[in-house]
């Protein structure tokens, strides 16, 4: 906020970082050899729908976008306890690269139609061969990522966050400010 | 190409900046007439000690707002263990918005309300009442978040503080001229021809003070409009605002204030009642009319479901 907007009492709603998403595919190369986490096929993008017909029809349009790719399994829309909308979609667990793709779809067509600044975060989960999950939490507002490993109910799993957190650093934008880890209890896919 | 349907209102940012404009004027007016004044008795020093030590004040008041603000209202903070969805909501708001998390805080009161202070969005608190936590839904109670966030976001607490200096400098000088007779303004002895310099300054100030009330509380009720702006337009739900807002304007206001039978004899001979529009009521209130709110979220709700942006 500038000094203009602050005496006018204006917030610019923060337009959403889109590249960084395309980096997740060799990053998730590097979960895999380093600490034996594997993409489990699925990805979910967060977001906030807006009330009225203009974001209904834009959310239809997406998801008949995804759906009609005959190559790919279907998307499917969930909504959490705090008002936010997912959308989930669904890949071969090899192709992180193809999964990217249709996340960045989801984000364009938000963006394209207005609602660029709703969108909150998307979700890449990983699972290790023994089951435990962690997602690949990317910030829209930051342009940054994040892992979170929940564990039980209500706890996270530190240890292995701040080891994703450390074998990434180099290949992904991560998140430095702790304070913004936001925890996702009951995201699809963990 | 990143399009948004963020709409401009240039009205209300034209009046806003009108108001703040005038307040600034009239402090530096102030300023400038007691030096003046002061100057031709023979004592320039004065005004600049009570400006200051106005602006003192002020800076005190907006430096420690926080503390203030909580101790007044007995509230305290709360961690994420002790009240999971309030800060759930908060983190989410947060990261949507990209501003930092404030901490947060709850007052043990049945009133439903809410408010947001602290001197940067750094070190600001938002608190709720244990009343607006039973009053209102999921929904709602993250569209008044939204709202308290934004002032937070516009430092609402520090525009407001700068301008009132004005009038805390103009109440103090009031203050400061109403025991004018003790001899703290000196210039009475070599003024004998004229109105003594303290009635003077007692008559600018008080002048001074009554203007800026008037403008503070216009200026007031431009930044909750703003901040009703941008919180609708950071959760997106309009509507939930709006329930919100009828939700505890109307619980705040079923408690009659006067003795209605005082006024029903009189009542009974008018269709709607008398001075609506400006009323000295609606002139010196710190929040726009629920109408006016309501309107504003009602255009919002029909810019966001406008098909094709």
């Amino acid at each position: 906020m500038g000094f203009w907007d602050v005496v006018t009492g204006r917030t610019r709603p923060k337009a959403a970082n889109l590249d960084s998403l395309f980096l997740v595919p060799s990053a998730a190369i590097t979960l895999q050899t380093s600490l034996g986490l594997l993409p489990t096929g699925e990805g979910a993008v967060c977001f906030r729908a807006a009330s009225g017909a203009a974001f209904q029809q834009t959310q239809d349009e997406v998801v008949s976008l995804l759906n009609d790719d005959p190559t790919a399994p279907d998307v499917s829309v969930t909504r959490d306890d705090f008002g936010f909308t997912w959308l989930v979609a669904h890949r071969d667990p090899a192709d992180t690269a193809g999964l990217c793709t249709d996340l960045h779809a989801v984000n364009t067509s938000l963006e394209g139609q207005g609602f660029g600044a709703g969108l909150l975060c998307s979700l890449v989960p990983f699972a290790d061969p023994a089951g435990h999950r962690v997602g690949l939490v990317y910030l829209y507002k930051q342009g940054t990522f994040y892992p979170f490993a929940p564990q039980g109910k209500q706890s996270r799993d530190n240890l292995t966050e701040i080891q994703v957190r450390d074998a990434l650093a180099g290949e992904l934008p991560m998140e430095q400010d702790l304070g913004r880890w936001l925890a996702l209890w009951g995201a699809p896919g963990l | 190409m990143a399009s948004s349907r963020f709409i401009k209102d240039t009205g209300l940012t034209t009046r806003m900046t009108l108001v703040m404009f005038l307040l600034g004027a009239l402090f530096v007016g102030l300023i400038a007439a007691l030096m003046g004044l002061f100057w031709s008795s023979g004592n320039s020093g004065l005004a600049f000690i009570i400006g200051i030590a106005g602006l003192g004040v002020a800076w005190w008041q907006w430096y420690s707002s926080d503390k203030l603000a909580m101790k007044a209202m007995r509230a305290r903070e709360v961690t994420p263990e002790q009240a999971p969805e309030l800060h759930g909501m908060i983190d989410r708001l947060c990261a949507l918005a990209d501003m930092p998390k404030p901490r947060v805080g709850i007052a043990d009161m049945a009133i439903p309300n809410a408010f947001a202070t602290g001197r940067s969005p750094e070190r600001s608190v938002v608190c709720v009442t244990t009343g607006i936590l039973r009053t209102l839904d999921a929904e709602e109670m993250e569209a008044v978040l939204a709202h308290e966030l934004s002032h937070v976001a516009h430092r609402d607490v520090l525009v407001m503080t700068v301008a009132s200096s004005a009038g805390i400098a103009a109440g103090m000088l009031t203050r400061g001229a109403q025991y004018g007779g003790l001899g703290l303004f000196g210039g009475r002895r070599d003024n004998n021809n004229g109105v003594p310099v303290w009635l003077v300054v007692l008559v600018v100030s008080l002048v001074v003070y009554a203007i800026s009330f008037f403008l503070l509380k216009l200026l007031s009720r431009y930044r909750e409009l703003a901040a009703d702006r941008a919180g609708a337009y950071l959760t997106m739900k309009p509507a939930a605002l709006a329930s919100a807002l009828q939700k505890i304007t109307g619980e705040m206001n079923t408690i009659p204030q006067r003795d209605l039978r005082t006024s029903q004899a009189m009542n009974a001979f008018f269709i709607a009642p008398a001075l609506r529009g400006v009323s000295l009521s609606t002139l010196t209130s710190t929040h726009p009319s629920l109408e006016q709110r309501l309107e504003q979220l009602a255009r919002i709700q029909a810019e966001l479901g406008r098909p094709d942006a």
